[in-house]
Protein backbone atom coordinates (compact mmCIF):
# COMPACT_ATOMS: atom_id res chain seq x y z
CA UNK A 1 0.00 0.00 0.00
CA UNK A 2 2.87 2.67 1.15
CA UNK A 3 4.95 1.08 -2.04
CA UNK A 4 6.03 4.69 -2.63
CA UNK A 5 7.57 5.31 0.24
CA UNK A 6 9.31 2.10 0.12
CA UNK A 7 10.52 2.45 -3.10
CA UNK A 8 12.36 5.89 -1.70
CA UNK A 9 13.91 4.17 1.20
CA UNK A 10 15.23 1.54 -0.96
CA UNK A 11 16.73 4.05 -3.47
CA UNK A 12 18.30 6.08 -1.00
CA UNK A 13 19.85 3.08 1.33
CA UNK A 14 21.24 2.31 -2.43
CA UNK A 15 22.51 5.12 -3.40
CA UNK A 16 24.61 5.94 0.02
CA UNK A 17 25.84 1.88 -0.29
CA UNK A 18 27.12 2.85 -3.79
CA UNK A 19 28.92 6.07 -3.04
CA UNK A 20 30.15 4.56 -0.32
CA UNK A 21 31.66 1.71 -2.30
CA UNK A 22 32.64 4.37 -5.38
CA UNK A 23 30.15 2.49 -7.59
CA UNK A 24 29.59 3.75 -10.98
CA UNK A 25 26.59 1.83 -11.58
CA UNK A 26 24.08 -0.09 -9.59
CA UNK A 27 23.46 -2.89 -12.13
CA UNK A 28 21.03 -5.22 -9.15
CA UNK A 29 19.25 -4.66 -6.01
CA UNK A 30 18.72 -7.49 -3.37
CA UNK A 31 15.30 -7.09 -1.37
CA UNK A 32 14.20 -9.98 1.12
CA UNK A 33 10.61 -9.01 1.76
CA UNK A 34 8.53 -11.14 4.12
CA UNK A 35 4.73 -12.39 3.28
CA UNK A 36 3.40 -10.09 6.29
CA UNK A 37 5.16 -7.38 4.88
CA UNK A 38 2.54 -6.45 2.97
CA UNK A 39 4.13 -4.78 0.26
CA UNK A 40 3.37 -5.68 -3.53
CA UNK A 41 6.79 -6.29 -5.83
CA UNK A 42 4.62 -5.27 -8.95
CA UNK A 43 4.54 -1.48 -7.22
CA UNK A 44 7.92 -1.32 -6.59
CA UNK A 45 8.73 -2.17 -9.93
CA UNK A 46 6.32 0.50 -10.92
CA UNK A 47 7.76 3.14 -8.78
CA UNK A 48 10.68 2.45 -9.17
CA UNK A 49 12.42 3.73 -12.46
CA UNK A 50 10.83 7.20 -11.63
CA UNK A 51 11.91 7.48 -8.45
CA UNK A 52 15.73 5.98 -9.28
CA UNK A 53 16.24 8.13 -12.48
CA UNK A 54 19.39 9.92 -12.21
CA UNK A 55 21.02 7.94 -9.31
CA UNK A 56 23.39 5.64 -9.82
CA UNK A 57 20.20 2.69 -9.35
CA UNK A 58 18.22 4.20 -12.41
CA UNK A 59 19.18 1.03 -14.57
CA UNK A 60 19.25 -1.23 -11.64
CA UNK A 61 17.23 -4.49 -12.03
CA UNK A 62 14.99 -5.79 -8.80
CA UNK A 63 15.41 -9.12 -7.57
CA UNK A 64 12.80 -10.07 -4.69
CA UNK A 65 13.51 -13.13 -2.30
CA UNK A 66 9.97 -13.21 -0.71
CA UNK A 67 9.76 -15.29 2.82
CA UNK A 68 6.62 -17.51 3.15
CA UNK A 69 5.04 -16.44 7.16
CA UNK A 70 5.89 -18.99 9.73
CA UNK A 71 3.62 -19.33 12.74
CA UNK A 72 4.04 -21.22 15.52
CA UNK A 73 2.12 -24.04 16.87
CA UNK A 74 2.08 -24.59 20.67
CA UNK A 75 0.24 -28.10 20.29
CA UNK A 76 2.15 -30.00 17.53
CA UNK A 77 6.03 -27.83 19.16
CA UNK A 78 6.74 -26.55 15.40
CA UNK A 79 6.14 -24.15 12.91
CA UNK A 80 3.96 -24.16 10.07
CA UNK A 81 3.75 -21.87 6.65
CA UNK A 82 0.83 -19.24 7.28
CA UNK A 83 -2.07 -20.38 4.84
CA UNK A 84 -4.03 -17.70 2.86
CA UNK A 85 -6.82 -17.21 5.43
CA UNK A 86 -6.05 -17.05 9.55
CA UNK A 87 -3.66 -18.55 10.65
CA UNK A 88 -4.72 -22.35 12.10
CA UNK A 89 -2.04 -25.10 12.37
CA UNK A 90 -3.06 -27.32 9.47
CA UNK A 91 -2.33 -30.62 11.36
CA UNK A 92 -4.24 -29.65 14.64
CA UNK A 93 -6.31 -26.81 13.30
CA UNK A 94 -5.25 -24.99 16.79
CA UNK A 95 -4.08 -21.14 16.23
CA UNK A 96 -0.30 -20.19 15.81
CA UNK A 97 1.31 -17.84 17.45
CA UNK A 98 3.31 -14.95 15.45
CA UNK A 99 7.19 -15.64 14.81
CA UNK A 100 9.85 -13.37 12.96
CA UNK A 101 10.15 -15.69 9.90
CA UNK A 102 7.92 -13.85 7.07
CA UNK A 103 8.13 -9.81 8.62
CA UNK A 104 11.39 -9.88 7.11
CA UNK A 105 12.05 -6.28 5.25
CA UNK A 106 15.54 -5.49 4.15
CA UNK A 107 17.69 -4.62 1.50
CA UNK A 108 19.94 -7.60 1.27
CA UNK A 109 23.28 -6.53 -1.19
CA UNK A 110 23.60 -4.59 -4.61
CA UNK A 111 25.40 -5.41 -7.56
CA UNK A 112 27.50 -2.74 -8.63
CA UNK A 113 30.27 -1.80 -11.06
CA UNK B 1 30.88 -6.92 -7.34
CA UNK B 2 28.42 -8.03 -5.02
CA UNK B 3 28.21 -5.76 -1.85
CA UNK B 4 26.35 -7.00 1.36
CA UNK B 5 23.96 -4.15 2.82
CA UNK B 6 21.54 -5.96 5.05
CA UNK B 7 19.55 -2.61 6.11
CA UNK B 8 16.14 -2.47 7.18
CA UNK B 9 14.24 -0.45 4.33
CA UNK B 10 12.37 1.35 7.40
CA UNK B 11 15.59 2.23 8.96
CA UNK B 12 15.51 6.06 8.52
CA UNK B 13 11.94 6.01 9.74
CA UNK B 14 12.80 3.87 13.15
CA UNK B 15 15.44 6.32 13.64
CA UNK B 16 13.23 9.20 13.51
CA UNK B 17 10.80 7.70 15.63
CA UNK B 18 13.88 6.31 18.07
CA UNK B 19 14.58 10.40 18.50
CA UNK B 20 11.06 11.17 18.75
CA UNK B 21 10.58 8.23 21.54
CA UNK B 22 13.78 9.41 23.57
CA UNK B 23 11.70 13.38 23.37
CA UNK B 24 9.11 12.14 24.74
CA UNK B 25 10.11 10.29 27.23
CA UNK B 26 12.69 13.20 28.54
CA UNK B 27 9.48 15.03 28.54
CA UNK B 28 6.93 12.31 30.08
CA UNK B 29 4.64 12.83 27.34
CA UNK B 30 2.54 9.95 27.07
CA UNK B 31 1.62 9.59 23.43
CA UNK B 32 -0.75 6.69 22.14
CA UNK B 33 -0.70 6.30 18.37
CA UNK B 34 -4.33 4.81 17.50
CA UNK B 35 -4.92 2.72 14.50
CA UNK B 36 -7.94 1.38 12.93
CA UNK B 37 -10.22 1.27 10.23
CA UNK B 38 -11.74 4.44 8.53
CA UNK B 39 -15.22 4.99 10.63
CA UNK B 40 -14.10 2.44 13.42
CA UNK B 41 -14.43 5.48 16.27
CA UNK B 42 -10.82 6.64 16.12
CA UNK B 43 -12.09 10.37 17.05
CA UNK B 44 -14.75 9.38 18.76
CA UNK B 45 -12.68 7.45 21.18
CA UNK B 46 -9.95 9.79 21.53
CA UNK B 47 -12.82 12.30 22.24
CA UNK B 48 -14.53 10.68 24.72
CA UNK B 49 -11.63 9.59 26.43
CA UNK B 50 -10.41 13.36 26.22
CA UNK B 51 -13.84 14.50 27.59
CA UNK B 52 -13.69 12.23 30.71
CA UNK B 53 -10.21 13.34 31.93
CA UNK B 54 -11.18 16.98 31.50
CA UNK B 55 -8.75 18.83 33.66
CA UNK B 56 -6.97 15.94 34.87
CA UNK B 57 -4.29 15.99 32.50
CA UNK B 58 -3.32 17.95 29.23
CA UNK B 59 -4.33 17.05 26.21
CA UNK B 60 -2.90 17.42 22.15
CA UNK B 61 -3.86 15.70 19.26
CA UNK B 62 -2.38 15.19 16.01
CA UNK B 63 -4.71 14.69 12.94
CA UNK B 64 -3.87 12.36 10.49
CA UNK B 65 -6.60 12.63 7.91
CA UNK B 66 -6.09 11.79 4.02
CA UNK B 67 -7.83 15.27 3.21
CA UNK B 68 -10.64 16.94 5.69
CA UNK B 69 -10.22 18.85 8.53
CA UNK B 70 -13.30 17.79 9.94
CA UNK B 71 -11.71 15.58 12.65
CA UNK B 72 -9.38 18.44 13.69
CA UNK B 73 -12.54 20.96 13.86
CA UNK B 74 -14.15 18.64 16.70
CA UNK B 75 -11.44 18.84 18.09
CA UNK B 76 -10.50 22.04 18.47
CA UNK B 77 -14.29 22.48 19.22
CA UNK B 78 -13.85 20.94 22.45
CA UNK B 79 -10.67 23.39 23.13
CA UNK B 80 -7.81 21.10 22.79
CA UNK B 81 -5.05 22.61 20.65
CA UNK B 82 -4.61 20.34 17.53
CA UNK B 83 -2.68 20.01 14.55
CA UNK B 84 -4.00 18.39 11.42
CA UNK B 85 -1.54 16.79 9.45
CA UNK B 86 -2.26 16.49 5.40
CA UNK B 87 -1.12 13.41 3.85
CA UNK B 88 -1.65 14.37 0.62
CA UNK B 89 -3.18 10.87 0.17
CA UNK B 90 -0.75 9.17 1.80
CA UNK B 91 -1.57 5.75 3.58
CA UNK B 92 0.11 6.18 7.02
CA UNK B 93 1.52 8.70 8.66
CA UNK B 94 5.42 8.54 9.64
CA UNK B 95 7.78 9.64 12.24
CA UNK B 96 9.52 12.79 10.37
CA UNK B 97 5.61 13.95 10.04
CA UNK B 98 5.36 13.74 14.07
CA UNK B 99 8.79 15.26 14.55
CA UNK B 100 7.01 18.54 12.51
CA UNK B 101 3.49 18.11 14.25
CA UNK B 102 5.39 18.35 17.69
CA UNK B 103 7.77 21.41 17.12
CA UNK B 104 4.59 22.94 16.05
CA UNK B 105 2.36 21.98 18.84
CA UNK B 106 4.44 21.96 21.45
CA UNK B 107 2.71 19.39 24.11
CA UNK B 108 3.58 20.28 27.49
CA UNK B 109 5.61 18.05 29.42
CA UNK B 110 3.45 15.08 31.73
CA UNK B 111 0.44 15.73 28.85
CA UNK B 112 -1.23 13.07 27.05
CA UNK B 113 -0.57 13.29 23.01
CA UNK B 114 -2.99 11.22 20.91
CA UNK B 115 -2.24 10.91 17.10
CA UNK B 116 -4.92 9.81 15.09
CA UNK B 117 -3.61 7.42 12.53
CA UNK B 118 -4.92 7.22 8.73
CA UNK B 119 -7.65 4.95 8.53
CA UNK B 120 -6.42 1.42 7.60
CA UNK B 121 -5.31 -1.38 9.40
CA UNK B 122 -2.07 -2.20 7.34
CA UNK B 123 -0.10 0.16 6.50
CA UNK B 124 0.16 2.71 9.85
CA UNK B 125 1.40 -0.83 11.25
CA UNK B 126 4.78 -0.51 9.85
CA UNK B 127 5.51 2.64 10.25
CA UNK B 128 6.84 3.74 14.07
CA UNK B 129 6.24 6.80 15.47
CA UNK B 130 7.77 7.08 18.76
CA UNK B 131 4.24 6.44 20.16
CA UNK B 132 4.62 5.23 23.89
CA UNK B 133 1.50 2.79 22.95
CA UNK B 134 -0.37 1.58 20.08
CA UNK B 135 -4.06 1.60 20.32
CA UNK B 136 -5.46 -0.44 18.21
CA UNK B 137 -9.56 -0.16 17.78
CA UNK B 138 -11.90 -2.74 16.28
CA UNK B 139 -15.69 -2.00 15.67
CA UNK B 140 -18.48 -4.42 15.96
CA UNK B 141 -20.12 -3.82 12.07
CA UNK B 142 -16.68 -4.37 10.93
CA UNK B 143 -16.59 -8.02 11.94
CA UNK B 144 -15.07 -10.70 14.27
CA UNK B 145 -12.47 -11.84 11.49
CA UNK B 146 -10.25 -8.16 11.59
CA UNK B 147 -7.20 -10.03 13.83
CA UNK B 148 -7.10 -12.63 10.85
CA UNK B 149 -7.19 -10.47 8.29
CA UNK B 150 -4.46 -7.52 9.89
CA UNK B 151 -2.02 -9.75 11.77
CA UNK B 152 0.60 -7.14 12.46
CA UNK B 153 -1.49 -4.45 13.72
CA UNK B 154 -2.73 -6.75 16.37
CA UNK B 155 -0.12 -8.45 17.06
CA UNK B 156 2.02 -5.33 17.96
CA UNK B 157 -0.86 -3.31 19.57
CA UNK B 158 -0.52 -2.20 23.38
CA UNK B 159 -4.52 -1.87 23.94
CA UNK B 160 -7.12 -3.17 21.89
CA UNK B 161 -10.78 -2.02 21.86
CA UNK B 162 -13.55 -3.80 20.74
CA UNK B 163 -16.03 -0.70 19.99
CA UNK B 164 -19.54 -0.25 18.82
CA UNK B 165 -20.34 -3.05 21.35
CA UNK B 166 -24.20 -1.44 21.20
CA UNK B 167 -24.28 -2.68 17.92
CA UNK B 168 -23.66 -6.35 19.01
CA UNK B 169 -27.57 -7.18 18.88
CA UNK B 170 -28.01 -6.13 15.35
CA UNK B 171 -24.73 -8.02 14.12
CA UNK B 172 -23.48 -11.45 13.10
CA UNK B 173 -20.63 -10.51 15.80
CA UNK B 174 -18.83 -13.67 17.05
CA UNK B 175 -16.98 -12.33 20.20
CA UNK B 176 -15.36 -15.56 20.85
CA UNK B 177 -13.61 -15.72 17.80
CA UNK B 178 -12.48 -12.34 17.84
CA UNK B 179 -11.26 -12.47 21.39
CA UNK B 180 -9.44 -16.05 20.70
CA UNK B 181 -7.87 -14.53 17.15
CA UNK B 182 -6.70 -11.40 18.97
CA UNK B 183 -5.12 -13.17 22.12
CA UNK B 184 -3.28 -15.79 19.59
CA UNK B 185 -1.43 -13.10 18.19
CA UNK B 186 -0.69 -10.42 21.05
CA UNK B 187 -1.08 -11.97 24.99
CA UNK B 188 -0.21 -9.41 26.13
CA UNK B 189 -3.03 -6.36 25.11
CA UNK B 190 -5.49 -5.53 27.64
CA UNK B 191 -8.92 -5.47 25.72
CA UNK B 192 -11.52 -2.90 26.04
CA UNK B 193 -15.34 -3.53 25.17
CA UNK B 194 -16.56 0.07 24.70
CA UNK B 195 -19.47 1.87 23.04
CA UNK B 196 -18.62 5.78 22.40
CA UNK B 197 -22.62 5.80 21.73
CA UNK B 198 -23.45 4.65 25.40
CA UNK B 199 -20.22 5.18 27.34
CA UNK B 200 -20.09 1.41 28.08
CA UNK B 201 -16.83 -0.19 29.18
CA UNK B 202 -15.40 3.18 29.55
CA UNK B 203 -14.82 3.83 32.94
CA UNK B 204 -12.13 0.75 32.84
CA UNK B 205 -10.59 1.98 30.03
CA UNK B 206 -10.26 5.44 31.68
CA UNK B 207 -8.94 3.73 34.74
CA UNK B 208 -6.46 2.48 32.71
CA UNK B 209 -5.09 5.54 30.57
CA UNK B 210 -4.97 7.02 33.77
CA UNK B 211 -2.35 4.26 34.80
CA UNK B 212 -0.58 4.99 31.74
CA UNK B 213 0.01 8.92 32.36
CA UNK B 214 3.28 9.63 33.36
N1 LIG C 1 -23.47 2.94 17.22
C1 LIG C 1 -22.25 3.45 17.46
N2 LIG C 1 -21.73 4.32 16.59
C2 LIG C 1 -20.51 4.81 16.85
C3 LIG C 1 -19.76 4.43 17.99
N3 LIG C 1 -18.57 5.06 17.97
C4 LIG C 1 -18.56 5.82 16.87
N4 LIG C 1 -19.73 5.68 16.18
C5 LIG C 1 -20.11 6.35 14.93
O1 LIG C 1 -19.28 5.83 13.88
C6 LIG C 1 -18.99 6.86 12.94
C7 LIG C 1 -17.48 7.00 12.77
O2 LIG C 1 -16.90 7.40 13.98
P1 LIG C 1 -15.55 8.23 14.05
O3 LIG C 1 -15.20 8.42 15.47
O4 LIG C 1 -15.64 9.43 13.17
O5 LIG C 1 -14.57 7.16 13.40
P2 LIG C 1 -13.09 7.37 12.86
O6 LIG C 1 -12.41 6.07 13.00
O7 LIG C 1 -12.48 8.54 13.51
O8 LIG C 1 -13.39 7.68 11.32
P3 LIG C 1 -12.37 8.26 10.20
O9 LIG C 1 -11.52 9.31 10.89
O10 LIG C 1 -13.28 8.82 9.17
O11 LIG C 1 -11.60 7.09 9.73
C8 LIG C 1 -19.64 8.12 13.46
O12 LIG C 1 -20.87 8.28 12.83
C9 LIG C 1 -19.83 7.83 14.94
O13 LIG C 1 -20.91 8.52 15.49
C10 LIG C 1 -20.36 3.48 18.89
O14 LIG C 1 -19.79 3.07 19.90
N5 LIG C 1 -21.60 3.01 18.55
MG1 LIG D 1 -11.59 10.24 12.65
ZN1 LIG E 1 -0.69 -27.83 15.46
Amino acid sequence: MHEYAVTRSIVKIVAAEAEKAGARKVSRIHLVIGDLSTIVDDSVRLYFPMIAAGTVAEEAELVFRRIKAEFYCKQCGKNFIKPAHGFECPVCGNLGMPTDIGKEFYVESIEIE
Amino acid sequence: MKIKVMENILSSNDQLAEANREEFNRRSITVLNVMASPGAGKTSVITELMRRLDGEVAFSVVEGDIASAIDAEKIEAMGVPVLQINTGGGCHLDANMIREAVQELQPPDHSVLFIENVGNLICPSAFDLGETLRMVIASVPEGHDKPYKYVYMFETADVVILNKTDLMPYINFDRDNFIQGVRALNEKAPLFEVSCSTGAGFSELVAWLKKQIR
